[in-house]
């Protein structure tokens, strides 16, 4: 016997019957389209939560400065240094202790018994490239420089909530606020900062003005990284920071995309798998007895087939082969509605879909797998019958 | 001397049971190529015993049957099957056709075992269906037939083989008799071309067409005038 002639007798076999062997392939659907299902969905999501890290998570490094001693750990202008290695995008050293983080803060020195004007504000000292390392843009007026930097000038920049709380809303009149009693001109406000969000509620000053607030040295040093060069800044940057002590400081760097790939493929639901797999037996255990009843119903023909003289293994080889191609079809209908379903998901959640070309594939030979494992016993059964008993 | 198609010597055929039964007993029969014989006898005769150890369906307890020129008896279930595909056109009381498949694909059917090309197998199955008069059927289902039109193409099926001997149980048993008449004249026809055919029936008209009649009746065949 031909395989082409197999296949031609099988086909017409399981197409004799379409609705039943439609019905028997559902089985085999629900089992393959679960596990398709549950598959996609947790290497969706898995990519999902690694793609929240990329924008700016992963591309920011914090290095934290401890206090103490009498030689500062990191100077002011070792943060501008640190944009000389690779892979660093911007880079600003910021000075905050818990006392400046505390501080009154009033826009005029009128002493107004009917209304509170002071406000407690946070007061840090920053290095002029904090707009570019924060992502923030300036909502009125300019950021100070270099310039305002070495001339010691007495200006601030206000964030963009500092400055709603102390109600200066324009520069027109050239504001000022006023910090231990001395006055500060606003030549700025920022908003829309992405980093250091905390920020919005500061006041920031030039590091050449810290010191009258107390905020003498460097506590900590924000980065910026190109994307993928979080991991080896991370391992750079205190040594850039500080050649000899560069253990002391501490540097929060972003997770590593891989694990946090890992623990979402742990997160995936067992349950589903499970169900899946069950799904998939029910499948196999319908599939079988349909054969089985299909076996009985076709004895006449099984009869014949030997008096044409098929012998019993091109019998087997057929009833397998129907099971199998059951099988198969339902492999293939369900690795397609569980990636439609996985891609609809992906589309209501906003996520892009992650679908591992191997599962597309695996999919409907384990779909045949099962039909070829529950047609073994119907086959057999046909196989044996004896041509003489087949025919009466 | 050319071999006889069907030789069978002594054949028995018991069943096991308490007491065992005896379906066949010492059986002896020759049938010469060409030859057209009729085996009659009542139902329980042993006539459906004798017909699945002629169609290798079954084997004899004892005794020898050499079916054209090749001993069967000794012959492992293998071989009798490509014996039994090659050698011998069966045609079956209730037709056996395959409900779902046209006529012509169901004559096909008999290539499907064997060793055959594919190729052609259509026309050979075309010519077949032309020498039984179907070839106006051809794309037909089989419920759209008469029951004479359904036995044609399963004699159409046996021929597709091109066996030694048409092996024929019952074939107008569910035939009317102006069918019955037709499917006679067709083995006519065939008998005058050179084939062995070798009728079961009951009924004593079929039985009448042939020229050789063989009756049986407990087991025990003779040869009738």
């Amino acid at each position: 016997m031909k395989l082409r002639d197999l296949w031609t007798e099988s086909m017409a076999g399981m197409l004799a019957r379409p609705v039943r062997s439609a019905l028997t392939t559902l089985g085999t659907v629900l089992g393959i389209g679960t596990l398709v299902v549950t598959l996609g969905i947790a290497a969706t999501a898995g990519n999902q939560i690694v793609g929240r890290f990329d924008e700016l998570l992963a591309t920011s490094v914090t290095v934290e400065v401890p206090r103490g001693g009498h030689n500062p750990l990191v100077s002011w202008d070792a943060a501008k240094e640190l944009r000389l290695l690779r892979g660093v995008t911007s880079a600003t050293a910021l000075a905050q202790s818990d006392k400046s983080s505390n501080l009154v803060v009033t826009a005029n020195n009128l002493l107004d018994p009917t209304r509170v004007s002071g406000q407690t504000l946070a007061v840090v000292a920053a290095t002029p490239d904090l707009p570019q390392t924060t992502l923030g843009r300036m909502l009125a007026g300019r950021y100070y420089d270099a310039g305002h930097v070495s001339r010691r000038d007495r200006v601030v920049v206000l964030g963009e909530q500092a400055a709603a709380m102390l109600g200066i809303t324009s520069l027109e009149h050239a504001p000022a606020v006023f910090i231990k009693d001395r006055a500060y001109t606003v030549i700025g406000i920022i908003g829309g900062l992405r980093r250091e969000q905390i920020l919005a509620s500061a006041i920031l000053v030039p590091p050449t003005l810290g010191p009258d607030i107390g905020l003498k040295d460097v506590t900590r040093v924000l980065v910026a990284t190109q994307l993928g060069a979080a991991e080896l800044i991370a391992r750079q940057a205190p040594l850039a920071l500080s050649p000899n002590r560069s253990a002391e400081l501490q540097v929060i760097a972003p997770p590593s995309p891989k694990r946090a790939r890992d623990g979402a493929q742990d997160d995936v639901n067992g349950l589903f798998l499970i169900l899946g797999l069950v799904s998939l037996i029910v499948g196999a255990v319908g599939i079988a007895n349909v054969t089985l009843v299909t076996v009985m119903e076709r004895v006449a023909e099984i009869g014949l087939r030997r008096a044409l003289g098929a012998a019993r293994r091109h019998i087997a080889a057929q009833f397998l082969m129907e099971s199998s191609l059951i099988g198969l079809t339902g492999g293939v209908i369900g690795a397609s509605v569980g990636m439609v379903t996985v891609v609809a998901v992906a589309a209501v959640r906003q996520w892009t879909p992650v679908l591992d070309v191997r599962l597309a594939l695996a999919a409907p030979v384990a779909g045949a797998l099962v039909g070829l494992l529950a047609g073994l016993y119907p086959a057999l059964r046909a196989a044996r019958m004896e041509p003489a008993d087949a025919l009466r | 001397m050319p071999e006889p198609v069907i030789e069978l010597a002594g054949v028995c055929r018991d069943f096991p049971s308490d007491p065992p039964v005896r379906a066949l007993a010492d059986v002896d029969l020759r049938v010469e190529q060409g030859d057209y014989m009729a085996i009659v006898g009542p139902s329980g005769s042993g006539k459906s015993t004798l017909l699945n150890i002629l169609g290798l369906l079954d084997r004899p307890t004892s005794g020898t049957y050499r079916l054209d020129g090749v001993e069967t008896t000794a012959l492992r279930d293998g071989g009798r099957t490509r014996l039994r595909g090659t050698r011998i056109g069966f045609v079956f009381q209730s037709f056996h056709l395959l409900a779902h498949r046209t006529v012509v694909e169901n004559v096909m059917l008999a290539e499907v075992y064997g060793p055959h090309p594919r190729a052609g197998r259509r026309t050979r199955a075309e010519q077949a269906l032309e020498q039984v008069g179907m070839s106006h059927r051809i794309r037909f289902l089989p419920d759209r037939l008469s029951g004479g039109e359904r036995q044609r193409v399963a004699i159409a099926r046996a021929l597709m083989a091109q066996p030694a001997l048409l092996l024929c149980d019952e074939p107008t048993g569910n035939l009317d008799s102006r069918n019955t008449e037709a499917i006679l004249d067709l083995f006519d026809g065939l008998r005058a071309e050179g084939l062995t055919i070798l009728v079961i029936t009951h009924e004593d008209g079929v039985s009448a067409r042939a020229k050789r009649r063989v009756r049986i009746a407990d087991g025990v065949l003779r040869e009738a005038p």
